[in-house]
């Protein structure tokens, strides 16, 4: 039922694990924001990611892609997880990939699946515009004009945007913000006249943008699925990027975890081990069983997400909840469990409780997606 | 899954005609389960038939071997046959300590000769067996029990109390950790024996809880005479044994909810009502969210748990993170419910609370924490042997 790998599904986390411990540990995050790095990530490890076959995950081989699925895509993104891997994975090959397959016309599939697959193109989703991820309060326009549209508006949190070679926008073409009806998505080149892209360092020193549209015009074959019924497919490219966040925070958590407690096994004070008191025991053993619990339910969710998309929405939401609350806890934990050297950039603890905090808020954090489980099941 | 089919189909039909209507209601208490034994009063003909059906076909105890009185069944077909229950909402047949958790002990430990003395019996309902670990001065550290048991050649002479006995006045047989080596080291003079409640000498006096029930006994033997067959496993070996059986102990209690199966979110919502379609109460919805989805990971994590053993691990130290876990959310499932309950989750007695169901209920789900091991117990146990922690 996926609450248990396959062999295969074993062997694909095992190679991920190998993959990612070997070619991008959080030593390569630390080089990259030391090194002022300009596109944030590695490009020769995007493509060696891409001839893996972790590019196409979610791309069948007539695309060019290696349609391993949902379940590996998690298994993936939780190795990257472990070892705070920046690359444009979320972006391009969960994000964008969801976006064709699910909005995209023959041509658009048939011109982008392959580049994505083949790690040649990026790409950015910009959606958010608020302080929170609130899709429906899309307020960006994209009036008709001429042969096609012209956008104006300004979206934030756009990962991966200042590197990006082209952008899925969500806009609306009609109705008022707080709706989702009335949303249309474009796929739009960033060296489009009118376009002004600020490059944002976050606080898990990755990669977003903050982006200005301004009477940006736009051709009618830049829409991706219908106009003004965008809404469906970008709650099918949010509910990946959430699943997939999950499965990425699992790993995140988890790792904070297992420095923290490998840091208390071997740091004394009073002359014994740290770990000998009870008090941090019984903190590290209630974590453990969190990130037991968070398992099964990353598990579910992407196993659900396989088995259909559409039906996922309420097990993906609960694990992005889980995972949002217990990931943080692992970090809060991780740090004050390491004491001072845990407030030291040299720990590499630290910069897993800062990734956690930008994760956790991706398409919403724990509070949101609560919200959003109790209406789905109506109370 | 598929080559289950016509098993699944065969289940089917027979439950169709073998679960009574009535037992395919829920339980409304604790009370309306069927715990079987001597004394066992039936609470209707239809709860007597339904045991008896489901013990000749031995699923009773589905997956024991046949020659023991269970049904042979492999973990899977155990699935099927649990899922078709639950899809009709059939009521447990059985519970029972024997089941729960003597039964998988004496599977591992016991002689043929034992096994087949002990665990029919059991699986149709006859024998009702409690539990005799706990002392007044062995809670959590269990090994300091210091209920004496002395060879006496033809039999073993046992003298001493336990406590916190649950249903001791209500069950035939007890399994019991007796002290049989007072020198040596304290895990390692305890032996693991089994003897009748009717046996001249013991005697049970019921504890009255917060709950107002009294659900358990201290436990007294005086003088009491124990055949020797009855020892399970090796002369002072009984610590093994003894622990084996605990994590089986959690594995059920953590997997016991309270009666009512269903999502937190559905109990409340039907107890408060909704308000334009939410419950009025922010931050009890949005307590209630975070329960549900604590129990929906919860569940999946047992089910994951038992999967993977069948694959070949033992749960082993991961019992102790399922008892923790599932009943420090049974503990937080009954706080929310008697939260939406309100003024009306207080009352104690009368017809329209049926007697203070709930709150009694919710009282003895505190418990839940406390028997088999308190959390901080398994949480030690964790550390320990999960975690390997030093000093722990
Ligand atoms: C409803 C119920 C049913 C029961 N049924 C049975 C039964 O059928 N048969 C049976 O034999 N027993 C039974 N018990 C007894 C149960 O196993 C014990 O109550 C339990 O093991 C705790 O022991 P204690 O009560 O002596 O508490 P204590 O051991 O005195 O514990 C007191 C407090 O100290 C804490 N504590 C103790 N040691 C440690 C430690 N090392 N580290 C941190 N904290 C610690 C405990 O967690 C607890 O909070 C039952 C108990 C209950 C509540």
């Amino acid at each position: 039922m996926g609450l248990v790998l396959t062999e295969e599904e074993k062997m694909i986390s095992e190679m991920a694990e190998g993959f990612f411990a070997d070619k991008a540990p959080a030593k390569q995050l630390r080089e990259l924001r030391d090194n002022r790095d300009e596109t944030g990530f590695n490009r020769g490890l995007w493509g060696e990611m891409a001839e893996m076959g972790f590019a196409g995950v979610l791309i069948d081989e007539e695309h060019g892609g290696s349609n391993m699925g949902f379940m590996e895509a998690g298994l993936i993104a939780e190795q990257m997880g472990r070892n705070l891997t920046a690359s444009p994975f979320i972006s391009t090959a969960i994000l964008a990939a969801t976006a064709l397959n699910k909005g995209g016309s023959k041509e658009q599939k048939t011109e982008w699946l392959p580049k994505i697959a083949s790690g040649e193109t990026i790409m950015a989703l910009a959606l958010e515009e608020g302080r929170k991820h609130n899709p429906a309060a899309t307020n960006m326009s994209a009036e008709r004009s001429g042969n096609g549209f012209k956008l104006n508006g300004q979206k934030g949190m756009v990962i991966d945007g200042h590197v990006a070679d082209q952008y899925i926008v969500v806009a609306r073409t009609s109705g008022e913000a707080g709706n989702m009806d009335g949303l249309t998505l474009f796929l739009v080149d960033p060296k489009t006249k009118g376009i002004a892209i600020e490059r944002t360092q976050m606080v898990d020193s990755r990669n977003s943008a903050r982006i200005e549209f301004e009477d940006v015009e736009v051709n009618a074959d830049a829409v991706l699925g219908e106009v003004d019924k965008g809404g469906d497919v970008l709650k099918a490219i949010v509910n990946a990027g959430k699943a997939a966040i999950a499965a990425e925070l699992l790993g995140t958590g988890g790792e904070a975890f297992r420095q923290t407690t490998d840091y208390i096994r071997e740091r004394k004070q009073f002359g014994v081990e740290v770990g000998s008191f009870q008090a941090l025991q019984h903190r590290s053993a209630h974590l453990y069983s969190e990130l037991e619990i968070c398992r099964s339910a990353v598990l579910m969710a992407l196993t659900a997400m396989d088995m259909d998309a559409t039906g996922s929405e309420l097990p993906v939401a609960m694990a992005k909840a889980k995972l949002g609350s217990v990931s943080k806890l692992a970090g809060l934990e991780g740090v004050q469990m390491h004491g001072g050297v845990g407030m030291t950039d040299e720990y590499d603890i630290g910069l897993y409780l800062k990734r956690i905090r930008v994760a956790q808020e991706l398409f919403g954090d724990a509070n949101y997606q609560m919200e959003q489980i109790a209406s789905m099941k109506g109370y | 899954m598929s080559d289950f089919k016509e098993f699944r189909a065969e289940v089917r039909d027979w439950l169709a005609e073998n679960c009574p209507e009535e037992m395919r209601t829920p339980m409304s208490g604790f009370s309306d389960a069927c715990w079987g034994g001597r004394k066992f009063k039936f609470e209707s003909k239809a709860q007597e038939q339904w045991m008896r059906r489901m013990a000749e076909k031995g699923w009773t105890v589905p997956t024991w071997p046949k020659e023991y009185g269970g049904g042979g069944l492999s973990k899977e077909e155990a699935k099927v046959l649990a899922s078709e229950m639950k899809r009709i909402k059939a009521r447990s047949p059985l519970s029972s300590f024997g089941i729960w958790m003597l039964g998988p002990a004496l599977l591992k430990f016991g002689t043929h000769e034992q096994k087949l003395e002990h665990l029919p019996p059991i699986a149709r309902g006859e024998i009702r067996w409690c539990q005799g670990y706990s002392e007044p001065g062995a809670g959590s550290d269990l090994a300091a029990l210091q209920t004496k048991c002395e060879d006496m050649g033809d039999h073993f002479l046992i003298n001493g109390q336990k406590v916190w006995t649950s249903y001791a006045d209500k069950a035939d047989w007890i399994f019991c950790l007796v002290r049989t080596d007072p020198k040596a080291k304290k895990h390692e003079g305890i032996s693991f024996v089994l003897f009748d409640m009717e046996t001249p000498g013991v005697e049970a006096k019921p504890i009255k809880l917060i709950s107002g029930r009294s659900p358990f006994c201290e436990t007294f033997f005086e003088d009491v005479k124990a055949h020797k067959h009855n020892l399970v496993g090796e002369l002072n070996k009984g610590w093994t044994i003894a622990k084996y059986l605990l994590t089986h102990e959690r594995e059920m209690i953590g997997g016991m909810g309270g009666d009512d199966m269903r999502p937190i979110s559905e109990i409340v919502a039907g107890t408060v009502g909704l308000v334009d379609g939410k419950l009025p109460d922010a931050m009890l919805r949005a307590k209630v969210a975070e329960a549900e989805v604590d129990e929906w990971s919860y569940m999946l994590t047992m089910q994951r748990k038992l999967a993977e053993a069948k694959a070949g691990a033992s749960l082993g130290a991961d019992s102790s993170m399922l008892k923790y876990y599932g009943t420090e959310l049974n503990k937080r499932r009954y706080e929310l419910m008697m939260d939406a309950a309100g003024h009306d989750g207080l009352e104690w007695e009368g017809a329209r609370s049926n007697d203070g169901d709930l709150a009694r209920t919710w009282l003895r789900t505190k418990g839940n924490s406390i028997e088999g091991g308190t959390s901080e117990v398994q949480l030690n146990i964790i550390s320990k042997h999960i975690l390997r922690m030093p000093g722990a």
